[in-house]
């Protein structure tokens, strides 16, 4: 087999100080994702530094409803927290129409941000892919990509996150608290964590090789009653999302004051639809408005060869799970 | 069947072996000083090996040999397993440098542990003179040519079709499917001096002993394969796949045992699929409903090197009663692996073809489904003219659709609801025919009161273990518990493969003849010794109850086995005998299963999201033997038929011609929540003609109508026909 070093440092601080040594050394948390590629050859560290016991697992509260929720908890504790079920209940959602039960209960929010995209061509060596080897082609742009991105993908890259949670965090304007190399701390907008692929998609987020997740702190809102997660796949769990809606509105006498809108499985990131929020932004709350919207946040889609079902069905996403979280 | 019979029947016989872990699966054997062997696949899918360079992996720690073209033994004597036989010009890994399918392999690492094998796999290094492969059946449908013997035309369809009051034509296309069955496909050899064992994961030990043998040109005899317990294999393992020849190989190449075990991602090539289809039906019926004219065409992919062809058009010849019927069938080559049989194969195809179209017929002439069904019902076997020897397929319809509640269907598309969901009601005839198989059992009675069953056919999963060991319990008059069947070893008494739904019939026929030999010999003897109760008793007055032998109506006269053994001085009495089917009666007959499905969908339309959400499985298959196994069964095929209808799809980059979703997170088959409420129910069968037994083969029967029936309530509720399986969520919402 590959050999690989196995180390348990005992804090953040020294762990961050092993990989940021080694360009092949990887982080490893719950290991749902990374033993797999390791076991496809698709990644090859050769240390691993077992994080998984870093006391990086709380979640607690930030005052008001906000909440900062530790890089280590796991995805079901996360899910099932009474804060995070009554302040984000869009959260719970989200997590929990993910993966299965068993792989929740290993998974961590940190590795949950860190998950590299399910493109099949990525998984297979025998397949040219940019992203897991820079330079070799994009296997999926012109070839099977009925699971692929509509929206800012590059010709290298056409891939898309396969995380749920990720599309709450990023509709709840998350931020990620990270420990840097230096051994500082820095915090980058949700939105800003995750890239587009340019011409490095193999660089799937804005993290520096070393640097760890922290916390994933979420600001107090007012979305609570009016939040709504819906994920469309190709049977009824344990797949991933062809297109899935996060969203959240806060509505005062039927007027929506506030709206986030995220959209899944769409491009190399979770996708905001700002200018779909803006528009709905000080509207009724009425099924008509939520239509218009909805084509409004799909305007800009540019669907390849098989996946342009996912425009329409994404509009359509988009409109019910708006007409949920209003309840109209 | 209700929860409250099944209670009270007999349970798997191996459940217990199963659950706790003892029942031994193929990669799990070892022998002492065992060495792993790992293949390497073509990344090309057409094309030949430039070079192999192997020089890095053999420098690894614990690598034994490296067997590629240019160094693997010649075979004895290259030859297709007996079920090919000769139309095709059989795949032998590492014989040459010819790629004829992406994944095919191309040299076999053998090393101390499997993970150096694996480890020094990835380090040996291919390069290919690379092909343009063809994989896309569309591009290649127009180069299909004839399979098998053209069947004979019924009347004049073709004028029949053009001067029909009411016609339906349509394209029916079904993807590549994988059987993907839980356990790999593996192999453990063992070379002592010239006597080969062999742990193969196989629905036949017998085939796969002959193949071996041939293929190394050694004597039968001196080779044993074994394969005990089968983790699924729905026809995966009805031929040897390259592991079997590469272990027995590298064992005695490395002259130590081998073991070869695929990884998921390999196994999407180290055995065919349901090959792609495209099939164009034209139905002719007057404005009454009856059929005059069927014309079905198909063609499906085979492989750039063998001609294998399944029936798909079979079934428009024998399920309804039509004057007019022509069906012309078609393969046509791809640079792929050489399909291979799959649960129900062809006929699963043909039916979502067939039972589609007539749907779609059903609605241009407004006349409910099953009425048209009824309209056209074959009382005798349409293709042959011959009586079937049972069919009691009008009661499945009328059970079924009374369960079900048929009669409270809307006839229109689109016109019943439950809230937001559109709710659609469809139906579908299932048939299978009912075959025989020679075959050959032992039984042995003992003088502890128990009996030793043997037959080498296998147990896939079906419950063979039980439902064979039943039969002797019955026969035998003995307590389920005190029979023991023994299966998977090729040097028992030797029994066809386990596929086309024919082991019940088959070895189970064998088994209870047999039983009654053994239960000859015994009271020959017995009414021979002097003061025998039993001399000069006729054997059809005799009876075998609880593990008694008694003259039938004097329950004095009972006398446990055991006790007649001994006064007999006997410590067993054992028979083998081999059963040929009788053509002689049978032959004047049509004999197969039926069934009628009735499918409940309820449809997300919004989002396109289809749900099954009741099915009642009606099923007619002559004598029931194991209720609990036949229950399964029957459940297991509306399962597998919610997958093909709804989700299941080998994705290839025709490109490439490379198959991209190898595993079970991208090839989607059907999880708890995508099942909703199934029924079954028996129709009971009296058959004295179809086999002594009265039984028929059901486990591919469950699956035929099943996809058909899903498309069809789909329509219903949606007014969307969808002719391209399967039907996931972009094909509803376009
Ligand atoms: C079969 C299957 C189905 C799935 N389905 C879904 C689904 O439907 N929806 C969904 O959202 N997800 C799904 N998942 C993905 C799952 O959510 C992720 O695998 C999981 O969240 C990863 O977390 P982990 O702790 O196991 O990460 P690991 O595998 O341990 O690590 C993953 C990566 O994150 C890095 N990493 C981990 N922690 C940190 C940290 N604190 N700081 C910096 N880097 C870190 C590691 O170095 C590694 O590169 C599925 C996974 C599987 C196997
Ligand atoms: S889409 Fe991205 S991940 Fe997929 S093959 Fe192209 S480069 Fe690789």
């Amino acid at each position: 087999m590959r050999p690989f070093a196995f180390k348990r440092p005992a804090g953040a601080e020294a762990a961050v100080k092993l990989v940021a040594a080694n360009k092949d050394a990887r982080f490893i948390a719950g290991g749902t994702n990374l033993i797999d590629l390791m076991k496809e050859g698709v990644d090859r560290p050769n240390e691993l530094v077992d994080i998984s016991r870093v006391s990086l697992n709380l979640i607690r509260s930030l005052g008001g409803n906000g909440v900062s929720i530790g890089a280590l908890a796991k995805n079901t504790d996360t899910a099932n927290h009474p804060l995070i079920r009554q302040g984000f209940p869009l959260l719970t959602q989200a997590i929990l129409s993910g993966a299965s039960p068993q792989i929740r209960n290993m998974a961590t929010n940190g590795g949950n941000l860190m998950q590299r995209t399910r493109c099949s061509y990525f998984y297979d060596l025998g397949t040219p892919c940019n992203k897991r080897q820079p330079g070799s082609g994009c296997g999926a742009k012109d070839g099977l990509n009925r699971y692929s991105a509509i929206f800012g993908w590059s010709d290298s890259c056409v891939a898309v996150h396969p995380s749920d949670m990720c599309v709450a965090l990023a509709a709840l304007d998350a931020t990620v608290r990270i420990r840097t190399v230096a051994g500082g701390e820095r915090k980058m907008n949700f939105t800003a964590f995750h890239r587009l692929p340019g011409d490095m998609p193999e660089l799937d987020n804005n993290l520096s090789h070393g640097e760890m997740i922290l916390s994933i702190d979420i600001p107090a809102n007012r979305f609570q009653a009016n939040s709504y997660y819906l994920k469309i796949r190709d049977r009824s769990s344990y797949a991933f999302a062809l297109v899935s809606v996060a969203v959240g509105l806060e509505i005062d006498k039927g007027v929506i004051k506030n709206a986030r809108i995220a959209l899944g499985g769409v491009a190399h990131k979770p996708w905001r639809a700002e200018e779909a929020e803006r528009f709905i932004e000080g509207k009724q709350a009425d099924a008509a408005v939520f239509q218009q919207a909805a084509e409004l946040a799909l305007r800009g889609a540019k669907p390849l060869s098989e996946n342009g079902y996912k425009v329409k069905l994404a509009q359509r996403a988009i409109a019910r799970a708006l007409r949920r979280a209003a309840n109209v | 069947m209700m929860q409250d019979d099944l209670k009270r029947q007999p349970s798997r016989v191996d459940g217990r072996a199963k659950v706790t872990g003892k029942a031994t699966y193929i990669a799990e054997f070892r022998f002492p000083d065992l060495a792993y062997g790992y293949l390497v696949q073509s990344t090309i899918a057409r094309g030949t090996v430039r070079d192999i360079d192997t020089a890095e992996a053999e420098k690894q720690p614990g690598v034994v040999k490296i067997l590629t073209h240019k160094n693997a033994p010649k075979l004895a004597n290259p030859q297709a397993d007996e079920d090919f036989g000769e139309k095709s010009r059989p795949f032998f890994a590492l014989m040459t440098d010819r790629v004829l399918f992406s994944g095919q392999p191309v040299a076999v690492v053998i090393a101390d542990t499997f993970e150096q094998a694996r480890y020094a796999a990835s380090l040996v290094k291919v390069s290919y003179n690379e092909e343009k492969p063809s994989t896309d059946i569309r591009d290649v449908m127009d180069k299909g040519f004839a399979s098998g013997r053209p069947r004979p035309v019924r009347g004049t369809p073709d004028e029949a079709f053009a001067a029909a009051e009411v016609k339906v034509e349509a394209e029916y296309t079904i993807p590549i499917e994988h059987h993907n069955a839980m356990e790999p496909h593996a192999t453990v050899a063992n070379w002592d001096g010239e006597r080969l064992t062999v742990y193969d994961k196989t629905q036949g030990v017998t085939g796969v002993r002959n193949y071996l043998a041939t293929n190394f040109g050694i004597d039968r005899e001196k080779i044993t394969v074994l394969s005990p317990f089968v983790g699924g294999a729905f026809g995966a393992s009805l031929r040897p796949t390259p592991n079997t020849l590469l272990a027995v190989m590298a064992a005695r190449e490395t002259k130590r045992p081998v073991k070869i075990v695929y990884s998921r991602r390999q196994l999407a090539t180290a055995h065919g699929y349901r090959p792609a289809s495209i099939q164009k039906i034209k139905i002719g019926a007057d404005k009454a409903g009856k059929l005059n004219s069927i014309i079905h065409e198909a063609v499906h992919n085979t492989s750039s090197h063998e001609d294998f062809a399944e029936d798909l058009v079979g079934i428009s010849r024998t399920l309804y009663a039509c004057p007019n019927v022509r069906t012309d069938a078609k393969i046509t080559r791809t640079d792929l692996q050489t399909p291979l049989w799959m649960r129900a194969p062809g006929t699963v195809s043909g039916a979502f073809a067939l039972e589609s179209a007539l749907d779609e017929l059903a609605y241009k002439l407004k006349i409910d489904p099953l009425e048209l069904r009824l309209i056209n019902y074959a009382e005798t076997d349409p293709d042959s003219g011959r009586p079937f020897s049972s069919k009691e397929l009008r009661e499945c319809y009328r059970q079924g659709a009374e369960r079900f509640g048929w009669k409270d269907r809307k006839p229109e598309p689109r016109s019943m609801r439950d809230g937001r969901f559109m709710v659609g009601w469809g139906l579908a005839t299932g048939t299978w025919g009912a075959f025989l198989a020679p075959s050959s059992a032992r039984v042995t009675l003992k003088a502890d009161g128990t009996a030793l069953v043997e037959s080498g056919t296998t147990d896939i999963g079906p419950g063979t273990y039980t439902t064979i060991s039943l039969i002797a319990a019955r026969q035998l008059g003995l307590p389920l518990e005190k029979v023991t069947f023994k299966l998977g070893d090729s040097n028992l008494p030797s029994a066809p493969s386990q596929g086309g739904s024919i082991t019940t019939a088959s070895v189970g026929t064998a088994v209870q003849e047999c039983a009654q030999i053994v239960q000859k010999d015994l009271m020959a003897t017995e009414s021979k010794r002097e003061a025998s109760p039993f001399s000069g008793v006729p054997f059809e007055n005799i009876e075998f109850v609880d593990g008694a032998v008694r003259i039938k109506g004097r329950p004095e006269t009972a006398m446990t086995i055991g006790e007649v053994l001994s006064r007999n001085g006997l410590p067993e009495v054992t028979a083998t005998h081999t059963t040929r089917p009788d053509f002689g009666e049978r032959a004047k007959y049509a004999t197969a299963s039926h069934g009628a499905q009735f499918v409940e969908v309820k449809v997300d339309e919004e989002i396109g999201i289809v749900r099954v959400t009741r099915v009642v499985q009606a099923t007619a298959a002559g004598r029931i033997i194991n209720p609990k196994g036949a229950h399964s069964q029957e459940m297991g095929g509306v399962v597998w038929g919610i997958g093909m209808a709804l989700m299941e799809h080998t994705e290839i980059d025709h490109r490439i011609g490379r198959i991209m979703n190898p595993n079970l997170a991208g090839y989607h088959v059907p999880v708890n929540a995508d099942i909703g409420a199934i029924e079954t129910i028996f129709v009971p069968e009296e058959d004295t003609i179809v086999n002594p037994l009265g039984a028929k083969g059901l486990g591919e029967l469950g699956l035929v109508g099943i996809p058909a029936g899903i498309a069809n309530a789909v329509y219903h509720a949606t007014g969307i026909r969808v002719r391209d399986l399967p039907i996931t969520p972009d094909k509803l919402t376009r």
